[in-house]
C-alpha cells in the first residue's frame, strides 16, 4: 500500500521490541463482542488509476460553472482566482502543516494570519478580525451568541433580508442556546423594517448588506436605533468582494462584521471548505470567538506572532469559552489573503466595478424580456427578478439548454410564497455573449 | 480560586546568546527575514490585469465607499516570494515527523489534492439544479456508505465542518430526541476530566451542564463514578474512544449499557478513530453518535488549522433528528431534502451551515477510502497503534509512561516525573526537540496527566524515521539527567525565532498592523 | 491576614474586606494577564464566583471569601493585571466586601494554617 511505509519484516521486528506475538496483541483491550476478524464489506486497496478513474467519472456528471453561461449566487459567487493562490497554499509548509501551537517554527502561518487580520479588519471598516471561522453563516450564528455574551439579553431580531440559509443557521444554534429569535417576512428592500422589532430585551440587530435579494442598503440608522436601545447591530455580508465599491459595516456603524470570504481566493466547491470573515470593536475582543493572532518579540527582541487571548478559547475555558471551535478554516484564509495581497486596493476597487458593471447588463438584457420584472432597486453583482412562472421549473428548463440561470427563491425558502423570484448574479469571469444567450433562452422559456 | 490549569512560563528568560554568528542583515542563509506586506510600500500596486471598468450606476449613489481602504498590493513575483519565505519558516508534515497526540498529522496523499481540483467537483455551485450535479451527490452518498460500515452506524450527517462542529451537530441531535420524547428536562451532560476542551465548551454551548466524571488509576473512565452520576437528568455521556491518554475504554459496552439504562445517549467523540478505523465499529459498542474528523483519520490536510471535516454518524434513534440536508436516492436519481420540517426532513433539528459541508474535503476522504480499501484501512489502525507502542516501548526506560501497563492504541502518553530534578520542564523539553529537527509532541494535555507529553506518531512514519525521533528523544533525555539545562532553558536557538512572549502578546494585544503615527510636527 | 483552601486572602478594616489572592496562587498562574474584577454594588454569597484572572495558559475564577457587596473593585488591574504578580497580597488585591456576615472571616484559616495547608499540596 502506497501511503504505509512499514514493510512485514519491519512489523515483526517492531512487534518483537515491544514484546508481544502479534498486533492483536495490541488490540486486547477491545471487547471481544467488538473485534473484527476479518476486513468490513468494502472494496479493497486500489492504485492511483483506478481511483482517479472513478473520480473523474464522478466529476463527469457535475455541470461545472466554467462550462457555460452561470449565473448561480445567493452567497457562493464564482471568481476567477489567479494560479499564483493555488500554488501557494499546495506548498506542503502550509497545506501540511497544524494550528501553529509552537510559534518558533509556526511563523509563516502565523504572520499570514496576522496580515489576514489586518486585511478583514480593513475590508470591513472594523478595529480587530480574528484568524476565521468556518463560513458566513457559521460567523453569523456566532456574532448573535457573542451579542449575548456582551449585552446579557436574549433575542436577535433579524431582518427579512438575510439569507434564509444564514436564518436557519442562526436560529438552530441560537434556540439551543437559550437565544429567541425574531426574523421579519422575507422581503427585497425592507432592512430598515428590523428597526420597529428592537426592544429592550433585543440583545442584536442581524441584517444583510447587500442582501440576499442583492439590495445594497446604508444601515447607518439601523445602528443608532440598535445603539440607542442597548442592542448591538451585526452586518453580514455573502459577498466580500462588495467590499471595493460599498461602505463598509464599520463606516455605517457596525459593532460586529460578519461574511463569507469565498469570493476571494477561494473556489465554489460545492458549498465548502469555504471561510469566515468575522470582525468587530476592539472593545469587545475578549468575547470573540475563534483564533486571535497577535504581534509580540522572542527572546532576541526580533517581532514574532502567537495565537493569543488563548484564554476565550476551548482548549483552556473548556466549558466557558466563547464557542467550541478549534480546526477553522487556515488554509482558506490562506487563499483569500494571497488573492487580497495580489488584488491590493487598487485591483479589489477594479474588480468591484467589473462585477457591478456585469451585473449592470446582466439587468439590462434581463430587464427587456418580456414578463420579466427586476425587483432589486439598487444593487452590486447580484439581483433578484420576478418571472411570470415558477422559477425552479424555468431554471430546469434552461439548464437544459446549458444556462445555470441562477438560484429561485423557492430552493432557500419555499415558504414564503416567492416562487416566481429568481436570483441571478453576474461576475468578472460572466462573458457579454452568456448574457446575450440567456436572455435569449429566457424570452423562449418565458414566452411559452 | 479554582486552579484547573497549571500556569507555566510564557515569557522568555532574558535572552542568553545563541553563541552563533550573527549576519549583518539578519538573513540567515536560506532563512530570508520578510516583512509584513503592509511594509512592502505596495500602496498603489496591483499583481492582477484586469480589463478596465465603467464608473458605477447612479443607483449607488451615496452608497459608495469613498475613504481608502488600507490594503497593499504586490505584483505577482513579489507576492510569490512573500509567502515562499514565509512557508520557510513552518514545520511541516511533508518535512518531518509532526507527532502532536490527538492531532493525527499523516501523511496527506497529492491525489486526493488532484481529486479535489477537478473542476466537476471545485467549480460547482452548492445551489445549482440537482440534476446538473448528480456526480456530486453520488459522491457524498457513497462517501455516507462508507463512513456508515466502517463504524456500523446506521446514518451520517456529513454537514459538519470539523470536529467541534461535529460535536455540536451529535449533541443537537441528542437534545431533539429528548424533546420528541419529553425529557426536555435532561439538561447535565458527563465527560471525563481527560476530554477535549471542546467536549465541555461544546455541551455549554447549547445550554447544558458539564458534570465531569472520575478516570481510574489506569486511564480509563471510572464505572462507579459513572454509575453514580447518571441519572435522569443526564442528556448524555460524552466519552473519547480510544481516550485521549491513548488507551482503548476497556469497559465501553458496560458504559453504553449502564448510559443507555439511565435513559441518556453515549456521544462518543472520535477524534481518535484512526486507531481503530477497519479493526473495531463504534456501532458494535453502544455508540449513539460519533463525529469523525476526515481531517484527521481520512487524511485530509491540516492546512495550518483547517479547513477540516466533522461528518457525524448516528444511532436509529437519533438519525431522525439528523440536520439538513438530507440526501436520498429516488427514481430520478439523487436529490437533497434541504430544508427542517419540509416533507422527507419533518424532525430535522435544523441546519448546521449555509450549504451542504465540505464538499473539498469529501473529495480527499472518498479518494483517500478508494486507495486504502478494507484491507488498508486495517493496516492503518494496526501500523498506528504499532507504531506508537514501538516509540512507548523505546522510551519507557529513559522517559516515563504515564500508563507503563499494557499497550497504548495511537498514541504514547509520558508525565514528567522522569524529570523531576532536572529543572527541565515539559516546555523546555518540546523547545529543545524544535532544535534537533522535530515537531514537539502535544503537551499538558491531557489535564489528567502532570506535565503530559501525549506523542502520536501515526502510521505514515518508516521504521527509520521512527528510530531517528527515539534516537533524538534519547539523547535528549539523556542531557536533560545530565545537567544539560541551557540547552533546554534557552531553546529553540535554531528555529526561524527564538521562544516568544506569549505575556506581552496577551498584556497589550496587537491583533492587527497599524501604520506608525506620523511624527508631530516639530515647534516652529 | 485569613485565607482560604481556594487561595483567596482578606483583610479586615471596620466591616470592609480587602481581597485577593495569595503569592503561591499567583505564581502558579503564572504572569496574570488580564483580571475581571467585580462592579460596585455587586452582592456576593461566599464561595460564589467574585472575579475572573487569567494566565497566559489559564484562566481562574476567583471565589468570594466573604458574603457581602462589593463597595470597589480594583481597576488598576485593567490596565496592570502584572501587579497581581508582583503585589498579591497587597496592591494586587481584587475587590473590597462590605461584609454581611463577619462570623464568615473568623472561619478562614490564619497564615500558619495556609502555609500548613500548602505543605500538603
Amino acid at each position: 500500500m502506497r501511503y504505509l511505509p512499514l514493510t512485514p519484516e519491519d512489523r515483526v521486528e517492531m512487534l518483537g521490541a515491544i514484546g508481544v506475538k502479534s498486533i492483536d496483541d495490541l488490540f486486547v483491550d477491545v471487547p471481544a463482542s467488538a473485534r473484527r476478524d476479518g476486513t468490513v464489506d468494502l472494496p479493497l486497496h486500489a492504485g492511483e488509476i483506478e481511483v482517479e478513474r472513478e473520480m473523474a467519472g464522478l466529476a463527469r456528471r457535475n455541470r461545472s460553472a466554467g462550462e457555460g453561461p452561470f449565473f448561480c449566487g445567493a452567497g457562493a459567487y464564482r471568481h476567477h482566482v489567479p494560479a499564483t493562490v493555488d500554488h501557494i497554499i499546495q506548498r506542503s509548509e502550509f497545506l501540511t502543516s497544524y494550528t501553529p501551537y509552537q510559534p518558533e517554527i509556526a511563523q509563516g502561518t502565523l504572520q499570514v494570519l496576522f496580515e489576514f487580520q489586518t486585511q478583514v479588519a480593513a475590508l470591513t471598516g472594523m478595529e480587530v478580525a480574528n484568524a476565521s471561522l468556518y463560513d458566513g453563516s457559521t460567523g453569523a450564528a456566532e456574532a448573535v451568541m457573542m451579542a449575548q455574551r456582551v449585552t446579557r439579553r436574549n433575542k436577535a431580531v433579524m431582518s427579512g433580508g438575510v439569507h434564509p440559509h444564514y436564518i436557519e443557521t442562526i436560529e438552530t444554534l441560537a434556540h439551543a442556546a437559550g437565544v429567541s429569535t425574531q426574523a421579519m417576512p422575507a422581503a427585497v428592500d425592507a432592512e430598515d423594517a428590523v428597526i420597529a422589532a428592537i426592544d429592550a430585551d433585543t440583545a442584536c440587530v442581524v441584517v444583510q448588506t447587500p442582501n440576499v435579494f442583492g439590495t445594497v442598503t446604508d444601515v447607518t440608522k439601523i445602528a443608532e436605533a440598535a445603539h440607542a436601545a442597548g442592542a448591538l447591530l451585526i452586518v453580514v455580508t455573502t459577498e466580500a468582494v462588495s467590499y471595493g465599491l460599498l461602505k463598509s459595516p464599520g463606516e455605517m456603524g457596525a459593532d460586529i462584521a460578519v461574511a463569507e470570504g469565498q469570493s476571494i481566493g477561494n473556489g465554489l466547491n460545492f458549498g465548502g471548505p469555504y471561510v469566515g470573515l468575522f470582525a468587530c470593536k476592539e472593545k469587545f475582543v475578549r468575547q470573540m470567538p475563534g483564533r486571535l493572532c497577535g504581534e509580540t518579540v522572542d527572546a532576541d527582541g526580533k517581532r514574532g506572532f502567537v495565537l493569543t487571548l488563548s484564554t476565550r478559547e476551548q482548549h483552556i475555558r473548556r466549558d466557558k469559552a466563547t464557542s467550541n471551535i478549534c480546526t477553522n478554516s487556515g488554509l482558506c484564509a490562506l487563499a483569500f489573503s494571497i488573492h487580497m495581497s495580489l488584488l491590493g486596493e487598487t485591483g479589489l476597487r477594479q474588480l468591484a466595478a467589473l462585477n457591478h458593471q456585469k451585473a449592470v447588463a446582466l439587468r439590462d438584457a434581463l430587464k427587456a424580456v418580456p414578463g420579466v420584472e427586476v425587483l432589486t432597486p439598487r444593487f452590486f453583482n447580484e439581483f433578484a427578478i420576478k418571472l411570470p412562472k415558477n422559477a425552479a421549473d424555468v431554471v430546469e428548463t434552461l439548464a437544459g439548454h446549458g444556462v445555470i440561470a441562477g438560484v429561485p427563491f423557492s430552493r432557500l425558502d419555499a415558504g414564503a410564497g416567492l416562487d416566481d423570484v429568481l436570483l441571478v448574479a453576474a461576475t468578472e469571469t460572466t462573458l457579454d455573449i452568456d448574457i446575450t444567450f440567456f436572455a435569449k433562452i429566457l424570452t423562449k422559456a418565458v414566452g411559452q | 480560586m479554582s486552579m484547573n490549569n497549571v500556569g507555566r512560563p510564557t515569557r522568555p528568560e532574558t535572552a542568553n546568546d545563541a553563541g552563533g554568528h550573527e549576519t549583518l542583515t539578519g538573513n540567515r542563509g536560506l532563512l530570508q527575514n520578510e516583512a509584513l506586506i503592509f511594509e512592502l510600500d505596495g500602496w498603489n500596486k496591483t499583481g492582477v490585469d484586469l480589463p478596465e471598468a465603467a464608473a458605477p450606476s447612479s443607483d449607488l449613489a451615496g452608497l459608495l465607499r469613498a475613504e481608502p481602504i488600507g490594503l497593499p498590493g504586490l505584483s505577482e513575483p513579489e507576492a510569490v516570494r512573500h509567502y515562499v519565505r514565509l512557508s520557510q519558516k513552518n514545520h511541516a508534515i511533508d518535512l518531518a515527523l509532526y507527532p502532536l497526540g490527538s492531532c493525527t498529522m499523516k501523511h496527506n496523499p497529492r491525489l486526493n489534492e488532484k481529486m479535489a481540483r477537478l473542476p466537476g467537483f471545485s467549480d460547482i455551485h452548492p445551489l445549482q439544479p440537482q440534476s446538473t450535479v448528480q456526480g456530486a451527490l453520488q459522491l457524498m452518498d457513497r462517501l455516507a456508505h462508507w463512513l456508515k460500515t466502517l463504524t456500523g452506524m446506521p446514518a451520517v450527517a456529513l454537514s459538519p465542518k470539523a470536529g467541534a462542529h461535529g460535536e455540536l451537530c451529535g449533541l443537537l441531535a441528542i437534545r431533539a430526541a429528548h424533546e420528541a420524547a419529553g425529557n426536555g428536562h435532561r439538561k447535565t451532560v458527563l465527560a471525563p476530566t481527560s476530554a477535549h476542551g471542546t467536549n465541555p465548551a461544546t455541551a455549554a454551548f447549547v445550554g447544558y451542564t458539564v458534570v465531569e466524571i472520575a478516570q481510574t488509576a489506569d486511564g480509563r473512565v471510572d464505572l462507579a463514578d459513572l454509575e453514580s452520576k447518571l441519572g435522569d437528568h443526564v442528556a448524555a455521556i460524552m466519552v473519547t474512544n480510544p481516550n485521549t491518554c491513548g488507551l482503548f475504554e476497556r469497559d465501553v459496552v458496560e458504559i453504553a449499557r449502564l448510559t443507555h439504562a439511565a435513559g441518556a445517549y453515549f456521544y462518543c467523540d472520535g477524534a481518535n478513530f484512526n486507531a481503530i478505523v477497519g479493526r473495531v465499529r463504534p456501532g458494535d459498542l453502544g455508540v449513539d453518535a460519533m463525529h469523525i474528523n476526515l481531517h484527521k483519520t481520512f487524511s485530509t490536510p491540516h492546512g495550518g488549522g483547517g479547513p477540516g471535516a466533522g461528518p457525524v454518524v448516528l444511532s436509529e434513534a437519533l438519525a431522525a433528528f439528523a440536520p439538513t440536508p438530507w440526501l436520498v436516492h429516488g427514481d430520478d436519481g439523487f436529490s437533497m431534502v434541504e430544508h427542517a420540517g419540509e416533507e422527507g426532513a419533518k424532525t430535522a433539528f435544523g441546519r448546521m451551515s449555509a450549504f451542504h459541508g465540505q464538499m473539498g474535503m469529501y473529495v480527499r476522504a472518498y479518494a483517500y477510502m478508494l486507495s486504502h480499501g478494507a484491507d488498508g484501512l486495517r493496516q492503518v489502525a494496526e501500523d498506528a497503534v504499532l507504531n506508537a507502542n514501538y516509540i512507548k516501548a523505546q522510551l519507557k526506560d529513559v522517559m516515563s509512561p504515564a500508563f507503563p501497563e499494557g499497550p497504548c492504541m495511537h498514541e504514547a502518553l509520558f508525565d514528567d516525573s522522569w524529570l523531576e530534578g532536572t529543572g527541565v520542564t515539559t516546555l523546555d523539553f518540546a523547545k529543545a526537540m524544535i532544535d534537533e529537527g522535530f515537531h514537539p509532541m502535544t503537551m499538558y494535555f491531557p489535564l489528567v496527566v502532570h506535565g503530559a507529553m501525549l506523542i502520536e506518531p501515526t502510521e505514515t512514519e518508516s521504521k527509520q524515521e521512527l528510530d531517528r525521533f527515539i534516537e533524538a528523544l534519547r539523547l535528549l533525555a539523556g542531557a536533560a539527567k545530565a545537567g544539560d539545562t541551557e540547552r533546554f532553558k534557552g531553546a529553540p536557538f535554531h528555529a526561524p525565532l527564538r521562544r516568544l512572549d506569549e505575556t506581552q502578546a496577551a498584556r497589550k494585544p496587537r491583533l492587527r498592523w497599524k501604520p506608525v503615527a506620523a511624527a508631530p510636527l516639530a515647534a516652529e | 491576614m485569613r485565607f482560604t483552601k481556594d487561595h483567596e486572602w482578606v483583610v479586615v478594616q471596620g466591616d470592609v474586606a480587602t481581597v485577593g489572592i495569595t503569592a503561591y496562587a499567583a505564581e502558579q498562574l503564572g504572569d496574570v494577564v488580564f483580571v475581571e474584577v467585580p462592579e460596585a454594588g455587586k452582592t456576593v454569597k461566599q464561595g460564589e464566583n467574585l472575579a475572573v484572572v487569567e494566565s497566559v495558559k489559564a484562566a481562574s475564577d476567583v471565589y468570594a471569601p466573604v458574603s457581602g457587596e462589593v463597595v470597589e473593585g480594583n481597576a488598576e488591574l485593567g490596565d496592570a493585571p502584572e501587579t497581581v504578580n508582583a503585589l498579591p497580597e497587597s496592591g494586587g488585591w481584587f475587590a473590597k466586601i462590605k461584609l454581611s456576615n463577619p462570623a464568615e472571616v473568623d472561619a478562614l484559616m490564619d497564615r500558619d494554617a495556609y502555609e500548613a495547608f500548602l505543605a500538603t499540596l
